[in-house]
């Protein structure tokens, strides 16, 4: 075994691990980890919307952006750099946000449900997997979203000083932000611990390179089985984790903050899987990569927030207790699934000058 | 030796450009790079084709020579 699939398997045990003990120690169930969810309670924290149920400055986050800042420093790995199609990545950022919060989880929650027992989450593995296949089909042909250019350290900087200056406005004055009194949003584990576990994923998953999408799309692309060791590793470990602490139950009904409609947990995975393969990488990898100093991943990040703002202002979102998105999810959904194509064919068919 | 100029390009550009390279099966390749993940990639890349791989430092990244 390559020296890669090790580590990829000890780090993907670990989170898997850790995603099970934060569920442990408050985090809603089957959200150790949700890079989708978690936004969009920073995005309701700091008032942008008004959902509240979902209103959190997940200290998570936090550390996964300057676990990887820190490491990349470390390493010299750090380099700023951007200018790649920014606008662009905003845009497919807050897409691959709404149609995680139709299916109500990034792919990473996708995997801690579906180690939870979670079946619409394998309905929304396939939708995932179809989506992926898609960017495939485009990048084999010349996709892509443009050269990025190295830049200022100062660029590269900003999102990690920014989530800096969040961790102390939320220990030191928490009273300028919004916090749930119920929901997802008022789960959660004591700030040092969801701190102290999104800086160690952090650095493993910059270490590793680890991204749900990247295993998918190489496999795909080029039949290389390396990246989705650590997919399949945070799976059984979780799965273990989940046996474990009595939190699996198998089936469709009845899941924490799931819904059944299956035909929309299909077609939301499919766009996060052809969104994210479209930036590279899967939420997660761009919160890792906007910390190494990737600015055109700290612009996905951006739209990712913005894009949660605007699910739930304008109601896109999948509803836990209504079963699903209402009729201005589903024809949000569609047309972003249509704009996706559209931005994918004009990038990779389009005459280059 | 052919030269493909992977600079500037995020992952997973370089592989597919890589394979792209590779599609008449030429004995030698030269894939320049600059970024890490990118590096790490195309050397397994190559390495799964068949190919020896050989990682040199050069100014602003890396040139990655592929011989059989």
């Amino acid at each position: 075994m390559s020296k890669e699939k090790r580590n990829l398997i000890i780090a993907g045990v670990l989170i898997g691990a850790i995603s099970v003990a934060l569920v442990a120690f408050g985090n809603p169930k089957n959200m150790g980890f949700c890079i989708a969810c978690f936004i969009r309670d920073m995005a309701g924290a700091a008032k942008m919307h008004s959902a509240g149920v979902v209103q959190y400055v997940r200290p998570e986050i936090i550390g996964l952006v300057l676990g990887a800042f820190i490491i990349s420093k470390a390493t010299g790995e750090f380099k700023s750099r951007g200018g790649s199609s920014p606008m662009l990545r905003f845009l497919i950022g807050a897409f691959v946000m709404i149609g995680a919060l139709i299916f109500l989880g990034c792919p990473f929650r996708m995997i801690l449900r579906l180690a939870g027992g979670d079946l619409n989450a394998l309905v929304a593995l396939a939708g995932f997997i179809c989506g992926i296949a898609v960017a495939c089909f485009f990048l084999a042909r010349g996709f892509s979203l443009g050269k990025y250019y190295f830049q200022n350290n100062i660029e590269g900087t900003s999102l990690s000083a920014v989530n800096a200056l969040l961790l102390v406005l939320l220990i030191f004055v928490p009273s300028v932000f919004a916090f749930s009194e119920k929901g997802p949003g008022s789960m959660h584990a004591a700030i040092i611990i969801s701190l102290a576990a999104g800086l160690i994923v952090g650095v493993l998953a910059q270490r590793t390179r680890l991204c749900m999408v990247g295993g998918i799309r190489d496999i795909i692309l080029v039949r290389d089985y390396t990246l989705i060791v650590g997919f399949v590793a945070i799976f059984v470990a979780a799965l273990a984790g989940n046996l474990i602490t009595g939190n699996f139950k198998l089936g469709f009904e009845g899941q924490p903050v799931a819904h059944t409609a299956h035909v929309w947990n299909f077609l939301g995975m499919f766009v996060v899987g052809l969104g994210s393969a479209m930036l590279g990488g899967c939420p997660l990898r761009q919160l890792i990569l906007a910390g190494e100093g990737n600015s055109d991943s700290a612009l996905s990040v951006a739209g990712m927030f913005v894009g949660a703002a605007v699910a739930h202002n304008f109601k896109l979102v999948g509803n836990a207790t209504e079963n699903g998105p209402n009729t201005y999810g589903k024809v949000a959904l569609v047309l972003i699934i249509v704009i996706l194509l559209c931005i994918a064919s004009v990038r990779t068919f389009a005459k280059k000058k | 030796m052919k030269e493909i100029d992977c600079f500037g390009l995020s992952c997973p550009i370089p592989v597919v450009n890589t394979k792209k390279a590779l599609k008449d099966n030429p004995k030698e390749l030269a894939v320049l790079v600059d970024n890490v993940a990118a590096k790490e990639n195309v050397s397994r890349f190559g390495k799964a084709m068949g190919y020896n791989v050989e990682v040199l430092e050069i100014d602003g990244g890396w040139k990655i020579q592929l011989k059989k």
